[in-house]
């Protein structure tokens, strides 16, 4: 956030619309007499909707003036509140949250599409489809990395499923509102839970007439604790399955390395000595093995790491391959983490 | 009542003080930064956290907290605070270190530096060093006007400024703008205040964000000699303190006095000082073919002398004499057999009526009692802004009725407009009692110009029940601060047209006969000195020792604070000279001695600082014997409130803000 002034370019009138005006006048009813200020956000904020979503200079003077307020008044509401913009926004006005749980989940990378695709902050594209800013907690925590984009919230993003969606916006695509990996509000992202149940594919999952309890407080001992899961768990491209994997979905798997050399599975950010012999025992020895699996595949070998389970899918060993697949290795032996 | 322990002393405050009021009635000393004692509770600097023992464990901010909030110990004990606890220690060291944390440290090219508030505390109470390793934060200074110089890297954000805008000079102009570390201080779109308070900010600044433009880098506190003396920019009489360094006044701030300008002056009080240099008439002047030339003191007095031999002697009363001047004016004038001595600005006042038919009867602390005021041909913003912001305090308390026959114009608060002149005054005659208990009535200049609108108005006043056992609300707001202290020595506005000599004391706002032979006594080549036929220089208020007599009737002495320039000397010796090289030498020959025979003639001049009460039967006497009133509209003498004397004509200051208030100047100048 920087200082907030109005910008130089600035309409010469303002006017409400007719129907703005009606709803305006009303808004005043609801105060006592001598206190119409109390108005002031809300007729501002119609101000702003009714002007490309950016306050101009004469849009504080009107309402000032309707509210019998000093201008200044108005103008330190107007710069107190950043969701006032001050200045011309884009027609998709992108706000990306990056406060931390956006932030451990991967706004950061979203900021970096932002600023290749748009620029900086607070700038709008030649074209005026396009601007962005950096807020604060928007409150959709649970759906995290998000951004508002006007009035509407898109959850769930990676770079791939925001650059998707900013060219859908840019193509005038219909796009989804909302979760865009199909979550449901903000339900855990393998169903619905709570903290007693479990979510793995192969085990049932609880459902409303509580049937599957006993079985459900079996096998959750043997797990990892599920909240954990879900605020590590990498995106999906799709709800899973309820059912056990079946083997249908068994990736390729080898008898021996090719040439005899394996590689180091260990530079995965997540798999171990243990791990790493456990995936030799399965036949997968090679990195480019994992990078060619599907989600299905990687659910499938998730199902049969014993104890392991849920590692696989939690740690993104499909996109951790991917970039050791290219050759890439880390700095030293305890570094950087591939993704 | 509330009993409360405060470090150990037990003290009885009134259950609507606050905790750092208590604790000052204990004898501690709170720093503070935003809370002043006239401007709203903003509670936001924290500088002055105390302990409070039974509330929550931290600190508290003493400014916001009632005692009445405070919680008795378990028994029914009082309260107890702690000021000089370990606790109360770290507290303020700490605030100081983030009150410091963006505070450039600038001191030594900062004119706040010597009286600076966050210095003082910091060396009171902060602690020796910094922690702070980063960038400080950088604002933009802004444009705020022609008096007051912003440099926003050393503002705290204690908002007084904001609330003394708002709340006492009512003009709304000042803002914070933005939130957390970018909030500045600014006025909307960096437009020029409109306030005749502005000046007031610098004093009100603690630190040296807000500073004098005018005295910008002239000036270091510890090197200015102090004089305190009394304004005479308006009738109000406000006290100040007049602050000179060697032969040159530097600058002028206000005393605090409770019954008259509570802290405040306006920027005409106390931005004039550069109107004290120029212009100045520092060597007698005498008219030859036209033009006037510098002479001697003795031929100037010669040529006065022979002139006045056989001639019809007058003299007239400037709005800036003294009492003392005054006196000795009206001695010779009489010596010289003549009674033709006219008064500037006084209307058709007339001492004969009684004290109370010309002073401010209610006295000006009155205003804080009435609960009903009726403006009459007066414009109070214009005429005497500071007692303007008084109405305008008292109006903010609520359930106070203002009406205004007169002009139309904005005084910060707002009013029933009644009507332009006599004939809207004409409705109250006769009118029913006010059913408010303490109705105000100020007649100003716009309505005692005329004898029977005055007269009408103590008619009004009469059946309004303005004045009344304990209470008379019958108030004359005057312009000139010579004029009360003239009425008292029996002088009025009298007709000079035969006259074939003038005395004039400093008058420049009167058109005299254009056959009359001139002599002006006076200190400015202003319109007066421009009409001479001899000029003596004389001294300003701030030159001598002199007696004015505000328009409450309260006497006031003001004091030299330096001398005069050149040859320019104190107006009550150049009559005296005058009156040697006449033949008819004045009996006194000190100030002492005209004060002596002064206090003689006239025994209340001697009470300083006091008010002798006019009669209420007097003004009864003044409404019987009104008759039928002049038809006029009533229309305040001021137009243009920076520019209304010779000082004030002669600052540029003035200038500048003049051409401000009318839109000549161009807002981007800076």
């Amino acid at each position: 956030m920087s200082v907030r002034r109005l910008t130089d370019q600035q309409p010469n009138s303002f006017e409400f619309s007719p129907e703005n005006l009606d709803w305006a006048t009303k808004q005043l009813t609801k105060y006592p007499a001598g206190r119409q200020a109390s108005a002031v956000i809300p007729l501002l904020w119609r101000a702003q909707e009714q002007h490309d979503y950016w306050l101009p200079k004469p849009a504080i003077e009107k309402v000032a003036d309707m509210l019998g307020m000093p201008y200044i008044r108005a103008l330190e509401v107007a710069t107190f509140y950043t969701m006032f913009n001050l200045a011309p926004v884009g027609k998709y006005f992108i706000q990306m949250c990056g406060t931390t749980p956006c932030m451990l989940r991967g706004s950061n990378d979203l900021k970096a599409v932002l600023e290749q695709r748009i620029g900086d902050q607070q700038h709008v594209t030649p074209d005026g489809k396009f601007s962005w800013l950096e807020v604060e907690c928007l409150g959709a925590c649970c759906n995290a990395p998000m951004v508002q984009i006007n009035n509407d919230y898109y959850e769930d993003l990676t770079p791939v499923s925001f650059s998707k969606l900013l060219d859908d916006l840019d193509a005038g695509r219909p796009v989804i509102k909302g979760s865009q990996t199909g979550r449901k509000t903000s339900e855990p992202e393998f169903g619905k839970l709570t903290a007693l149940t479990s979510f793995y594919p192969n085990v049932p999952l609880s459902n409303d007439n509580g049937a599957a309890a006993p079985a459900v407080a079996q096998t959750a001992s043997n797990t990892d604790r599920p909240e954990m899961h879900v605020a590590d768990a990498p995106v999906l491209t799709k709800r899973v399955s309820e059912e056990p994997i079946s083997d249908m979905h068994k990736p390729e798997l080898l008898c021996t390395a090719r040439s005899g050399a394996a590689d180091d599975l260990k530079l995965i950010w997540g798999v171990g000595p243990k791990l790493e012999i456990m995936l030799h025992e399965m036949g997968i020895f090679h990195f480019d093995q994992i990078a060619a699996w599907t989600q299905m595949n990687l659910l499938w070998v998730d199902q049969n790491l014993k104890s392991f389970k849920g590692r696989a899918l939690r740690d993104g060993w499909i996109e951790q391959s991917k970039k050791l697949a290219t050759g890439w290795r880390p700095s030293n032996s305890d570094g950087d983490k591939p993704v | 009542m509330t009993k409360l322990l405060i470090d150990d002393i037990e003290v009885d405050v009134p259950s609507d003080y606050t905790l750092l009021q208590a604790c000052e009635a204990a004898g501690a000393e709170i720093p503070r930064f935003c809370f002043h004692e006239r401007l709203s509770i903003a509670g936001n600097c924290r500088m002055c956290l105390v302990e409070v023992k039974g509330g929550p464990p931290k600190p508290t901010a003493s400014c916001a907290m009632g005692v009445r909030d405070l919680r008795p110990g378990p028994n029914g004990e009082p309260p107890v605070v702690s000021t000089k606890s370990p606790m109360v220690k770290k507290a303020r060291e700490g605030v100081m270190e983030f009150l410091l944390i963006n505070h450039p440290l600038d001191c030594p090219i900062c004119d706040q530096g010597g009286e600076c508030d966050l210095q003082d505390q910091a060396m009171a109470f902060g602690a020796d060093s910094s922690r702070f390793h980063e960038n400080k934060r950088a604002v933009e200074d802004k444009y705020i006007g022609a008096l007051v110089k912003t440099s926003m890297n050393r503002c705290i954000q204690c908002t007084r400024c904001v609330r003394f805008s708002t709340e006492v000079a009512g003009v709304t102009e000042l803002g914070l703008t933005g939130r957390g570390e970018d909030v500045e201080i600014t006025t909307y779109l960096e437009r020029a205040m409109t306030s005749e308070l502005q000046g007031n900010l610098v004093d009100l600044c603690p630190v040296g964000a807000l500073t004098s433009k005018p005295q910008s880098f002239k000036l270091r506190p510890w090197e200015l000699q102090k004089t305190e003396s009394v304004d005479v920019m308006d009738a109000l009489g406000s006290s100040i303190r007049v602050d000179s360094r060697g032969r040159e006044v530097m600058r002028i701030l206000p005393r605090i006095n409770e019954a008259i300008n509570e802290e405040w002056i306006s920027d005409k009080t106390r931005h004039i000082v550069d109107g004290l240099k120029s212009q100045r008439l520092d060597r007698p002047y005498l008219r030859q073919n036209g033009k006037l030339v510098a002479v001697s003191w003795a031929d100037a007095l010669n040529t006065i002398a022979n002139r006045i031999e056989s001639s019809k002697i007058g003299a007239i009363v400037g709005q800036l004499a003294s009492v003392e001047e005054t006196f000795a004016l009206k001695s010779l004038v009489n010596a010289l057999g003549s009674t033709a001595i006219s008064v500037e600005g006084v209307g058709a006042l007339d001492p004969a009526k009684g004290r109370a038919s010309y002073i401010f009867n209610s006295t000006v602390a009155g205003i804080d009692e009435a609960d009903a005021v009726m403006l009459v041909g007066t414009n109070p913003r214009k005429e005497a802004p500071v007692l303007n912001a008084r109405i305008r305090k008292r109006w903010r308390q609520g359930n106070l009725l203002v009406g205004v026959i007169g002009e139309k114009a904005d005084l910060n608060y707002t009013y029933n407009y009644l009507g332009a002149g006599s004939e809207s005054l004409e409705a109250f005659l006769g009118h029913a009692p006010a059913s408010k208990q303490k109705p105000l009535l100020i007649v100003g200049a716009g309505a005692f110009e005329n004898a029977s609108v005055l007269a009408n108005a103590a008619k009004a006043a009469t059946s309004l029940g303005v004045f009344k056992e304990g209470w008379n609300g019958f108030s004359v707001l005057h312009t000139s601060a010579a004029a009360v202290g003239a009425l008292d020595l029996g002088l009025k506005r009298t007709d000079l047209s035969g006259c074939d000599v003038i005395i004039s004391l400093g008058a420049d706002e009167t058109e005299l006969p254009a056959s009359a032979y001139v002599v002006y006594i006076g200190t400015h080549g202003d319109a007066g000195a421009h009409r001479a036929d001899v000029i003596l220089p004389s001294a300003t208020y701030t030159e001598k020792s002199a007696t004015y007599v505000n328009t409450e009737g309260r006497v006031q002495l003001a004091n030299r604070a330096t001398f005069p320039p050149g040859n320019a000397r104190e107006d009550w010796s150049i009559l005296r000279a005058l009156s040697d090289s006449v033949g008819h030498r004045l009996p006194f020959d000190s100030l002492s001695q005209l004060r002596a025979e002064l206090y003689a003639a006239f025994p209340h001049f001697a009470a300083i600082d006091s008010i002798l009460p006019g009669n209420a039967a007097d003004l009864t006497n003044l409404g019987e014997g009104a008759g039928a009133m002049d038809k006029i509209t009533f229309i305040s003498p001021i137009t243009d409130f920076y520019l209304t004397n010779p000082i004030a004509r002669a600052s540029k200051v003035m200038a500048e803000c003049s051409a401000l208030a009318h839109g000549a100047l161009a807002q981007a100048a800076e």
